[in-house]
């Protein structure tokens, strides 16, 4: 009995506690999680937002979270069904598919006129099923990225504007010591950008088009895609410009042009905080726009990392305003312009995008100057669909298949990812 | 009630083994269970939406390339690491063995490699086989040998990777040997020296069969241990090909990381634990029959 007796005083003098405490829980400010993998550049702006954030709404707590690139789909794809996860996940916009399908986001409750009037073109990539599903901060484009210092080294004044003046610098800029390369003309990145430059530019450089308008149907087996193919691994295996493993690690075609060793890369916006903090004072370096073919026409690859609202932004009405608010303001034009400043991705939004001072940047400008000719590739399958791409280009360098077999293999490879996608 | 003193001791034994044992069953056998489940559905995060396939996930494996080379890789590597790792290891074990002076130090010599990070020793190797700037192939040059590609040939690179595993973690192997050896009784040397028997005839009748304990771990371990089993590599796979992991062309693609990708990349879950299942279904039937050929007693 005695047991009893305790038993009910404790549960009571819990329950009036607990009652005492509600009421003020309430007036505790909202927390909410973001998350995103770990971007030097990023993270800094993120924290810096935050803080202005939260000065302004004292009622909201933001709690930013960072982990390792490799780690970050496993942490959502673990936290997520757990209940643990972020209100408010940054993706690359190119998982949004397999994220969507397997839940793990929410389409945005904002209205679609005002996203497709006041965002460039590009971010129509985040439409999907009729919603939107996530907004970025920044878009990137590709550009050259050229080592002033060893490009004037090696008696050449301008950086490439042509593919032929393109090959011309980098056979002036190769050196090999016996059967080593020590330094690069151009440095290659098959897992990094250059399945963008095949797919998105060079073949439509050459005249093709690498799927259909519904994205559902490959169309780069076809001359173009292999005179692209082609093209491209003529650098190494003609030209001997580079060779594609060189430096080790990790981003290595970056950090090989980081390192001083490597004269030319094909890279993205977000790449120039990294670069210019990285090279420092070492050497003078720029950016160009992408060459051409004589007299062709220019074609860019667009991406953009974007933020959306998982499950858990929905679990309440306060919670779903906070990350709204938040989502909105890492999306507005101050938050943009801090964005460019501090990691160098180009503002998503039109006003600032058409803004003639940023377009004359001569570091931002060859990008900015790209964003009305880039296509964004509709990925269903980020991963697959890279590796695919990669195993091309690893079948023309390494094996010596010929480009056009390889596209094939490749062309059928992707078809079937795709229709094992769209009929699931 | 009033328990006797040695039944409230054993009650306790009871408690403080069933927290492990609970801790073992919800963070190893249950997730385990669940991939079962898991491998029959579509997955999706909320548990209303995700709908049944029946054996879809299973079927759908036969047709898929990159999983057939996965488990392709899986065999190479096992019939060129798992030998590799008992003979080096029972080799360096008996040299270890017979040696007086300087034993320690050449123990912790071989020993060392299986203490440092997977990670960290995959990123070293890299740094060293690297084709251009690499030390090996500046060494071998100047040797008058051909540079090798080594992680950039798709014929090479799953030598390669299986040659770094092996390097790693034959120390371990080296020192399961170590410890056979030396439970060994004298009393059998020196019976066989007084029969008469050679080296070799010593070797074969008493040190193998009495090793054999020993070879089982060691062969278990070498093979389906996670980590440190040739079938399931990932962590080295993962870092000596950081910009293109089971590259290149899938040449060291291993099952485990293809799984890994199809997970956390694709997040096709059902799938994933589709091929989790299969995996464990081939490991535990190797397992099975390499304790059963291997076990046996041994009297004299």
């Amino acid at each position: 009995m005695r047991t009893m007796k305790t038993f009910f005083a404790v549960a009571l003098s819990v329950l009036f506690v607990a009652g005492a405490i509600a009421p003020a829980l309430a007036q505790e400010p909202v927390t909410i999680r973001y998350w995103q993998y770990y971007y030097d550049t990023k993270v800094t702006a993120i924290d810096t937002l935050i803080a202005q954030f939260e000065a302004e709404n004292p009622g909201i707590k933001v709690i930013h979270e960072t982990f390792p690139y490799e780690a970050y789909g496993a942490r959502v794809a673990a936290a997520v069904p757990a209940g643990q996860g972020p209100e408010i996940a940054n993706l690359f916009y190119g998982w949004l598919p397999a994220w969507a399908r397997a839940g793990y986001l929410q389409p945005l409750p904002i209205d679609h006129a005002e996203i497709e009037s006041e965002f460039v073109p590009m971010v129509r990539a985040a439409y999907m099923n009729g919603e939107y599903w996530g907004l970025p901060t920044g878009v990137r484009t590709l550009a050259l990225f050229y080592n002033k210092t060893m490009l004037n080294a090696a008696g050449i004044q301008e950086p490439p504007r042509t593919w032929d003046e393109f090959i011309a610098a980098g056979k002036a800029m190769a050196i090999k010591r016996g059967p080593f390369f020590v330094q690069l003309g151009y440095g290659f990145g098959p897992a990094g950008q250059d399945h963008h430059l095949i797919r998105e530019i060079l073949l439509r450089q050459f005249g093709g088009v690498p799927y259909s308008d519904d994205n559902r149907t490959v169309l780069y087996n076809s001359e173009a895609g292999a005179k692209a193919l082609e093209f491209y691994g003529s650098w190494q295996l003609t030209h001997g410009i580079g060779d594609v493993e060189f430096f080790p690690g990790r981003a290595t075609y970056r950090d090989g042009f980081i390192a001083g060793l490597i004269g030319m890369i094909v890279d993205g916006s977000f790449a120039i905080g990294t670069i210019r903090n990285g090279v420092g004072d070492n050497f003078e370096w720029g950016v160009a726009e992408l060459p051409v073919f004589d007299g062709g026409e220019p074609h860019n690859f667009g991406s953009f990392w974007m933020n959306g609202l998982t499950p858990r932004a929905f679990e309440s009405e306060a919670k779903l305003e906070a990350s709204l608010k938040f989502l909105r303001y890492i999306t507005s034009e101050e938050a943009m312009k801090l964005w460019l400043r501090e990691v160098g991705e180009l503002p998503a939004r039109l006003s600032l995008a058409e803004d003639p001072a940023l377009a004359s940047d001569p570091v931002y400008g060859p990008f900015i100057r790209s964003l009305p000719y880039s296509h964004a590739t509709f990925f269903v399958d980020e991963e697959g669909q890279r590796q695919i791409m990669v195993d091309a280009i690893n079948r023309v360098l390494l094996q010596g298949v010929d480009p056009a077999e390889s596209m094939r293999i490749a062309a059928e490879e992707e078809q079937a990812l795709l229709d094992a996608f769209w009929s699931r | 009630m009033k328990l006797k003193l040695s039944t409230r001791k054993a009650i306790w034994a009871y408690v403080f083994l069933a927290l492990p044992l609970l801790f073992y069953l919800g963070i190893r056998i249950f997730p385990t269970l669940q991939a079962f489940q898991m491998s029959l559905y579509d997955w999706h995060v909320q548990a209303d939406q995700r709908s049944f396939v029946g054996l879809a996930n299973y079927t759908r494996m036969l047709s898929d390339q990159r999983l057939l080379q996965a488990f392709r890789n899986m065999l190479w590597y096992g019939l060129l690491g798992v030998p590799a790792q008992l003979i080096l290891g029972l080799t360096v074990g008996l040299m270890l063995h017979s040696i007086k002076k300087f034993r320690g130090f050449f123990r912790a010599v071989f020993f060392a490699p299986y203490v440092a990070p997977a990670v960290a020793v995959s990123w070293v190797w890299s740094l060293l086989l690297s084709p251009h700037l690499g030390i090996v192939n500046q060494v071998l040059w100047y040797l008058g040998i051909d540079p090798q590609p080594f992680m950039t040939s798709p014929s090479q690179a799953l030598p390669t990777v299986t040659f770094v595993v092996v390097w790693q973690f034959l120390g371990f192997h080296v020192l399961l040997f170590l410890a056979g050896l030396e439970s060994i009784p004298r009393d059998y040397y020196e019976a066989a020296q007084i029969d008469g028997a050679n080296r070799w005839q010593t070797f074969k009748n008493i040190t193998l069969p009495l090793l054999n304990p020993t070879i089982v771990v060691s062969l278990v371990m070498a093979t389906a241990a996670p980590s440190t089993g040739m079938l399931q590599l990932f962590t080295h796979v993962m870092n000596l090909k950081f910009d293109d992991p089971g590259g290149p062309l899938g040449s060291t693609l291993t099952v485990v990381l293809y799984t890994y990708q199809r997970a956390f990349q694709a997040y096709d879950m059902g799938y994933a634990s589709a091929i989790v299942v299969v995996l464990f279904v081939i490991l535990l039937i190797i397992s099975l029959i390499q304790i059963r050929l291997t076990s046996r007693e041994v009297e004299y």
